[in-house]
Formats: C-alpha cells, structure tokens, sequence
C-alpha cells in the first residue's frame, strides 16, 4: 500500500492456485522426531538433576514398601517379609508407568509457557513429532527408573527365579502402557495454565489409581465398593500381568485388558493431544 | 489498490498480502477484517498499542493460529491451506525469545536446521555460519540461559535465519531491550532487509518503526486505521508546526506578541527561548501564509521559517483519537482507563 489512505480500500484479493501441501515423508518424520529427542537427551545431559525422581523414586518406594509394610501385608499372604518382596516387586514395575507418565505433562507445559513451542509449531514438521520425542525420551527414563528398580528388588531379596523373559516382557508392558498414560498427561499439559497445576491434577489422577489396585495388596480383603473400582482400575490388569509374567502366574487376563486400555487411551487420547498441541492459540 | 508512481516499492511484487482477516477470541475481536500488503524486500511497520491486533496477525500469518475469516498469502502459499510450504519460507521471532534455554547457542541452531531439513553437516556449518554472523561464536556452547537479553534475542534471530527465509516476521523485537541492545538489534535487522528479506515488523514503538520501516500499517482493536509511506503518513494526519525564527534575535518576544495578538491560526503560539524561535501549530497552508501576514503586519522580519512534521507519537495519538470519539467501540477496559 504506497499511498497514504485513512481509510483503507479492499482490493480484491489475489488470485493464486494452490497445490495441495505435501505431506512429510517417513524419512523426515524421523529426522524431525530423531532431533527433537536429542534435545531433550541434552536437557539431560545439562541439568542431571531432572534424573533424581527416576532414580530415587523406586529405591524409596521399595524401601518404605517392603519394610513398612512387609512384614504386616506379608503375613496375611502366609510368608511375612520374604512373601511381600515376591508380591509387591512386580507391582511395582508396573507403577513405574504412571510415575513416571506423570511428569511429561510438566515438563511439556514448561515448554509451552517459553517461546519455543511456537517456534517448533511454525517449523514444516509433523504435528506428532515434538510430543512422539517427548514420550520417547520419557520411555528411556521408564527403562532407567524400572532397571534401579529390579537392582533395589534383588538386594531386598526378591527372587526372580529364572523368569528373565517374563521381567523383559513386563518391563515391556508398562512402557506400553507408561506411553498411552503419556498422552494423557500430554493433554493435561497443553490444556492447564501452569506446570504446578499440571503436577496437582496428575497427582490426583495418579493416587487413587495406584492406591486403588492391586499393586501394593491383594484386594479380596478390601470393601466391595473398592473391589468393584479395583476390579476395573488398569492398574490392576496392569500389576496382575506383571506378576504373572514374573512369576510364571496366570497372564491372560491382566495381558489383554492392559493390552485393551492401552489401545483404547492411545486411539483417543493421541489424537486429541495433538490437536489440542496444533491448535493451542 | 492505488499506486502512487512515485513510491519506489510500487514496482515490487507483494511478498505477504491480507485481505479481511477476522480472528475472534470468544467475545473479542482480535482482528476484525485487517488488510495490508508487504512488498518483496522492504519493511512492513505494524504499528499499535497493546491488544491492538499485532501478535495476533503474526501468529495468523505463521499458521500458529487458523483465522475465522478472510484470506492471507506468504510468499504465493496461503496461510489455511498450504501451512507446511508456508512455514518453509518464514521465519519467526517472537517477543519473547523463542529459544531453548537449556541447550548451547549451537544446539538451538542446530536442531532448528534439522528440523528445516538440513543434512546433520549442513546444519552444523549453518549453525557456525550464524553464530559468527550473530556475534555469539563465543558464547556458541554456553547454555542459552547464561546469554544476556540481547544475545538472546540475536540467537533468536539467528534461528528464525536458518531456513534463509524469504518473509521474517518479527513480533516487537527490542520489547523489554535496552537502547544499546536495541541498536543492535536494528543493525541485524537492517543488514538482513540489505540481503533481500522482507520484514513484517509489529512494534509499540514509533521510534523503531521510523528507524526501520519504509511504509506503516497502523491497527487499533484488530482494524487498520491507516497505513501507507511514514511521510505520507505525518502529511495526511495534518497537524504540522511551523518553527519562526526573528532575524534579530532581540525581536523574538515581538514577534511572540505579533503571533498571540492576531491569533492568525486561533491557536496560541508559544516561545523557545533556547532556540530562538516562536512555535506555531497549523493544520493548512492558508494558515502558513496567515502566519506570515501576521508577522509582517506587525513589522517584524522574519530571519528563518520552517515546517515540521509531526513525529510518529503524534500522528499515532491523533489517529487513536479520533477512534475514541465513536462511542459505540468503547470497550468497558477502555472506558474505565478514560475515567
């Protein structure tokens, strides 16, 4: 517009053909997701702190568990201590995802309080890419926080008794669940104002999942209203796969309702996480 | 659109064109039907006051937001429907640094090249190339964190630089700068115009937008209230001040007295004693030469005598003005600020 106009004239608006936006390629897609998890492989690297919850948490949690508690749940199941270690450990595998899960939405809500989101969401990559790295990296710091895990469990005398391949199978398990679980902190984490309420609302979705499950006793002494929540709490299904997987117990059942929750969350929430994550204003 | 042949940017093409851009956020009209034209290689100055309208244009215009109505091109791709071609060719510097705090200099760069499909070499060699030419080799592998404002905002604006951009929108640059930093950051800005960009700026600043604009848009409440060459701007709003100087300074309160006597604008004229001269506003040339009667009437002789154009901050607040005048805008925000 070179002459001066108060009011300004509506020219009619230029013609332009338009072809149809290419889509990224499956090469790009990894390139694009490869170098967003570097950088947070940096963050790492940068501040070693932001390890210490992946870290500290199983010893402690073990720690308080097995001898706070052991002793007491443990003579319920005919074996004090020793019979505790056997049925909480894989529980606690299991708990990992959700722990963990958990901090990605914090982490993610940081990011989009800086500018740097609107710098990546004005990049040509693809929409999943940022929030794929994140639950990526996430994924790694599961497989750490589950190793310190089972070193703690075994210094505390858990007895794998040769099921190897079920504790690879079920450390498998929950990073598949951890992943789907991801996506809804991933949602908490675009939708909520700060990182602190991100953390309050994760911590009131987490405490009556875990707590209300099979993870830390057996229900059958529990209330029938509580049954009834942990009959259908994935935790459950989640903790009695494990189990099974890492004592050589039953699995079909606690396998395919994890198996169906994590299908099920992961269609839904993906989805509306990366829109939202598109979308954001 | 009218062209004035005498504007140099009349024969460049159009390199961002917006026609009708409406963005509503629940009740509020963020953009309420904004149309402007950047051409190819020059500085677009969108000038306004906070919640005029700018961040949200800029986020429009980098498909960080879809707009409810109208339609916008960045370099031939539009806005809604070719996001990903467009976000090849743009880059983005927003108000606050949009870099990663927690990685070095050269990571932030480096990432941002792979992200734009660079080899891993060639983002290594872009990201070296920038930091030389931002002035932050030194500070490459320093956290970002440790940088101070304005080696931020030079890694910011390195950043939005690696896809060798053709449109860079930068979203009010030097907000919260420094003046020594700010200079920097215009210098920057100055020598990637040289190099061919074409630059939407949105800025709070009058100062900034002279410093660095070739033409203005000014919008107020998500509406352009005026736009075109910044000359031609401070002529049409009027409002000129006629500086006159006595030939012999001992004359100067004469001819204040000849000026506030005859009132021949009807405004009065005030005295600059450290300059020497008397201060008269006129909206009209028939109003110069009334002046000049004035004075001769009263047989002063007039040593010098020259026109000013009205500065950006006035031409802005009489532009703003005028817009308070319609009552049925006033906002409840606005009306409470006036109370």
């Amino acid at each position: 517009m070179s002459a001066a106009t108060l009011s300004p004239a509506t020219p009619a608006a230029p013609t332009i053909t338009i072809e149809a936006d290419p889509k990224i390629s499956l090469r790009g897609h990894l390139r694009h997701t490869g170098a967003l998890i570097r950088r947070n492989l940096l963050w790492i690297k940068q501040d070693p702190e932001s390890m210490m919850d992946a870290v500290l948490m199983p010893v402690i949690f073990t720690l308080l568990f097995v001898y706070v508690f052991g002793g007491s749940i443990g003579q319920s199941l005919g074996g004090g201590q020793a019979a505790y270690v056997q049925y909480v450990i894989p529980g606690m595998v299991a708990m990992m995802s959700m722990n963990i899960a958990q901090g990605v939405g914090t982490g993610f809500n940081e990011d989009f309080n800086k500018g740097i989101m609107d710098r990546f969401r004005s990049l040509p990559i693809g929409r999943g890419s940022v929030l794929l790295a994140k639950i990526s990296v996430e994924l790694l710091r599961l497989v750490v926080a589950v190793t310190i895990q089972m070193i703690v469990a075994l210094l505390v005398g858990y007895h794998i008794n040769g099921h190897w391949a079920g504790l690879l199978a079920s450390i498998g398990l929950t990073a598949l669940f951890g992943s789907a679980i991801m996506w809804i902190f991933l949602v908490l984490g675009v939708t909520m104002k700060n990182a602190q309420s991100v953390q309050a609302m994760g911590f009131l979705v987490m405490m009556p999942l875990q707590f209300g499950s099979s993870i830390f006793a057996p229900t059958g002494s529990m209330p029938g209203w509580l049954q009834s929540f942990t009959a259908y709490n994935p935790m459950s299904a989640l903790a009695d796969a494990s189990r099974g997987l890492m004592t050589g117990g039953p699995i079909a059942h606690g396998l395919t309702v994890t198996l169906a929750w994590t299908a099920g969350l992961t269609l839904v929430m993906a989805p509306i996480a990366i829109r939202k994550f598109t979308r954001k204003a | 659109m009218t062209r004035n042949d005498k504007n140099p940017e009349s024969g460049r093409r159009v390199a961002v064109s917006v026609r009708g851009l409406v963005k509503h956020f629940g009740e509020t009209k963020a953009l309420d039907g904004v149309d402007l034209d950047v051409h190819e290689g020059t500085v677009l100055g969108v000038l306004g006051p906070n919640g005029a309208g700018k961040t949200t244009l800029v986020r429009c215009l980098s498909t960080l937001i879809t707009p409810d109505a109208g339609q916008a091109v960045v370099a031939g791709y539009d806005v809604v429907r070719q996001p990903r071609q467009l976000r090849r060719v743009i880059g983005l510097t927003g108000q606050y640094a949009s870099v990663d705090e927690k990685l070095s200099g050269r990571e932030n760069l480096y990432l941002i090249g792979r992200l734009l499909d660079l080899s891993r070499k060639e983002a290594r060699s872009r990201a070296d190339a920038l930091l030389e030419r931002f002035s932050l080799t030194d500070a490459a592998t320093r956290p970002a964190r440790t940088y101070s404002g304005g080696m931020r905002r030079r890694l910011d604006l390195a950043a939005s630089m690696i896809g060798r951009p053709h449109v860079l929108y930068l979203d009010e640059p030097t907000t919260g700068l420094d003046p020594r930093t700010r200079n920097e950051v215009w210098a920057e800005v100055t020598s990637m115009v040289r190099d061919g960009v074409t630059v939407l700026l949105t800025t709070q600043y009058m100062e900034e937008a002279e410093q660095l604009a070739s033409e203005l848009t000014v919008i107020d409440r998500g509406r352009v209230i005026a736009s075109g060459g910044i000359d031609d701007l401070k002529a049409k709003v009027g409002g000129r001040t006629l500086r006159v100087r006595p030939a012999d300074p001992l004359e100067l309160h004469a001819l204040a007295r000849a000026l506030d006597d005859r009132r021949p604008t009807g405004a009065a004229a005030t005295v600059h004693t450290e300059s020497g001269e008397v201060l008269v506003p006129i909206v009209s040339d028939d109003q110069l030469t009334a002046v000049v009667g004035a004075v001769t009437a009263h047989g002063v002789t007039i040593g010098s005598i020259s026109v000013e154009l009205p500065s950006l901050d006035e031409v802005f607040l009489s532009l703003t003005g005028q817009r308070t005048s319609a009552p049925q805008q006033v906002t409840p925000e606005l009306e409470e600020v006036a109370v």
